[in-house]
């Protein structure tokens, strides 16, 4: 039970004095089904609206339920005609490898600034920590220019190449950052003990330090994954060819081409959104916990 | 009595003196293994060079210069800089209020930073004098999962001026009141784009000051109250001063969102009505890449750089300080 509710020192209250409690507490309820209502409503709103027939939609508002009519139309109409299906899967092949790979390179790079010895180590990680705050957008030009004029055959922006290698590059401060801070917190006398044992770095990694950090692994893994499925700008820059856009993108053109057209607008919107939300329901505990450590990007 | 410390600071706080004091002996022996260390950094030490670190420098190089098709060709000293200073839709001191990108970002610094502190606080507060806390946590918390993308669809759903589909609109008909465009409008368009800003980080601002307010011991609250302080006393004297290092730690945070905002103005707007509601990476973004202005475009990102170089310094500061190095 939280500390502030006021029960031990309720009972001790006069009988006027418990009245006046009751009428603040009836306060306290109001104003919180207040927040409660404004934060759930326009999602709410939303979701309604994707299962209304589009000519429902047109001549009256979805809070009228009264008449409400459900159907499956608009999902399908958006996922089939208006290609959101494969844009899903364009968002599954960026997300994937975007998370994958800075997990793997930042949980290497911060158990080297956290267990080995080389010059400059602290120096080393102080620009890391720097690099924290540098915006991704000073680099979007030189990146884009480089890889058409270094490496034009490969055409990276044609695929996912550009997307998954930017993702990767500009995830690293803040993946590296995160997990130093937590490896450094490991007992000393456990990695100690392996070394005496004559364990290599590579086998301490693996068999020690990777298995005892996977919470915080995982929460840094789900903050990244949510991170590129929810992602707009990297994907504007990086994915050039339309048959390769994410559900972001894929939303913003339905937007400017049907800008009424909430029937599919709504359905799109929550393809876009279910994923984000079975995570946070499901593990919303490390979602959070990724999130808290996550405040400083 | 000591203090817990906030359960939102350790996440970020900087390992314990003892802890790294600790460390040091196991971190190794005292001449460096080159094979494990080069394998270890490389892919990361490569990514960061090649990806951010020389193509930053070299957007700095590029602002001043004209830029064309993104490679250096010849200099033009300060001269972006001296056109995007002067051009009205990025600052524009000469009318009042003020207006462009630049402005509208200090728009939501000073409304976005200090109503998503405030609501935070009080949900924080008042949720935890309930049973359902966690339920109303988990609702006010929702918008932070879902991509921005997404929000503006919802957002513009309910903003919509046909009041037979937005439901603002529908309210204010309710009432007698003619419907507002809220997003056409160039007077009221940035204000309601930093409402959905609020909406979308109140949450975060209520999970991590819940957990500051929760550090704070049962005893020293119930104390205070049967000593006769009124629950305003105990806010302002009691749960304030001890948030305070949280509530400065959500407030860089808010002020970094501010600066790189961008996919929410993208997708509500696209800086429109005309320009007024653009923001600073927005404008960065459209010169760039679909003006085609490099050189000019990577003057804007300069500038966002240098707005964010204090919090870099302060960074790097704190955590020098708080380390053995």
């Amino acid at each position: 039970m939280s500390v502030l509710a006021g029960g031990v020192v309720q009972a001790k209250l006069t009988p006027a004095g418990r009245i006046v409690a009751t009428l603040n507490r009836t306060a306290i309820h109001v104003v919180l089904a207040l927040i409660g209502l404004i934060w759930l409503v326009p999602t709410l709103g939303l979701l309604v609206t994707s299962f209304r027939p589009r000519s429902d939609i047109q001549s009256t508002g979805w809070w009228d339920i009264l008449n409400l009519h459900l159907t499956l139309e608009n999902y399908s109409q958006v996922l089939q005609a208006q290609g959101m299906l494969q844009a899903f899967m364009n968002t599954v092949f960026i997300a994937v490898p975007s998370t994958l790979l800075p997990l793997a390179i930042c949980a290497m790079a911060a158990y080297a600034f956290s267990w080995m010895r080389f010059p400059f180590r602290d120096s080393l990680f102080l620009i890391v920590v720097g690099l924290l705050m540098v915006p991704v957008q000073v680099a979007f030009i030189p990146v884009l220019t480089g890889m058409r004029e270094l490496l034009p055959d490969l055409q990276l922006t044609r695929g996912y190449g550009a997307v998954w290698l930017a993702h990767t590059a500009f995830a690293l401060p803040f993946g590296i950052f995160l997990l130093r801070n937590f490896f450094i917190t490991l007992p000393p006398d456990m990695i100690e003990a392996a070394r005496i044992d004559g364990a290599s770095d590579v086998r301490i990694f693996r068999m020690i330090v990777v298995p005892v950090s996977v919470p915080a692994i995982a929460a840094y893994g789900i903050f990244q994954f949510l991170w590129v499925w929810n992602d707009l700008l990297m994907a504007l820059v990086f994915v050039q060819d339309s048959s390769k856009f994410p559900m972001t993108r894929a939303i913003q053109n339905l937007l400017s081409q049907y800008g009424t057209e909430w029937h599919l607008l709504a359905a799109g919107a929550f393809l876009l959104m279910i994923v984000p939300l079975i995570v946070f329901f499901s593990l919303q505990r490390y979602f959070v916990q990724g999130l808290l450590a996550g405040s400083i990007k | 009595m000591g203090l817990a410390p906030t359960p939102a600071a350790p996440t970020r706080e900087f390992p314990a003196r003892a802890g790294l004091e600790a460390a040091r002996r196991a971190r190794g022996p005292e001449s460096p293994k080159w094979g494990a260390t080069i394998l270890f950094l490389a892919p990361a030490g490569l990514l960061l060079l090649v990806f951010l670190i020389y193509p930053a420098l070299y957007t700095v190089l590029l602002s001043f210069n004209r830029g064309r098709n993104g490679i250096f060709e010849s200099w033009v000293g300060l001269d972006n800089y001296t056109r995007l200073f002067s051009d009205p839709d990025f600052i524009n001191f000469s009318t009042f209020p003020p207006s462009g990108a630049l402005w509208n970002n200090v728009l939501w610094l000073v409304f976005y930073t200090s109503i998503v502190i405030a609501l935070g606080l009080i949900i924080a507060v008042v949720a935890a004098r309930v049973r359902y806390e966690s339920v109303i946590k988990a609702i006010v918390f929702i918008p932070m999962s879902i991509a921005a993308t997404a929000l503006a669809v919802i957002w513009k759903f309910v903003y919509s001026p046909d009041s037979n589909i937005g439901l603002l609109n529908a309210i204010l008909g309710a009432i007698g009141i003619a419907p507002v465009s809220w997003l056409g409008d160039q007077n009221i368009v940035t204000f309601a784009l930093i409402a959905v800003g609020i909406w979308g980080s109140v949450g975060f601002a209520t999970v991590i000051l819940s957990a500051a307010v929760k550090s704070i011991p049962a005893e020293v609250i119930e104390s205070a109250r049967v000593e006769g302080a009124t629950e305003r006393q105990i806010f302002f004297r009691m749960i304030l001063p001890m948030v305070s290092l949280p509530i400065s730690v959500l407030a860089v945070t808010l002020v970094v969102n501010v600066i790189k905002l961008f996919d929410l103005i993208y997708v509500m707007t696209r800086g429109g009505p005309g320009k007024t509601s653009q923001v600073i990476a927005f404008t960065m973004f459209q010169q760039a890449f679909e003006a085609g202005q490099y050189g000019y475009g990577s003057a804007v990102a300069v500038v966002m750089l240098v707005l964010l170089i204090p919090i870099m310094i302060f960074n790097v500061r704190r955590f020098r300080t708080s380390s053995v190095t």
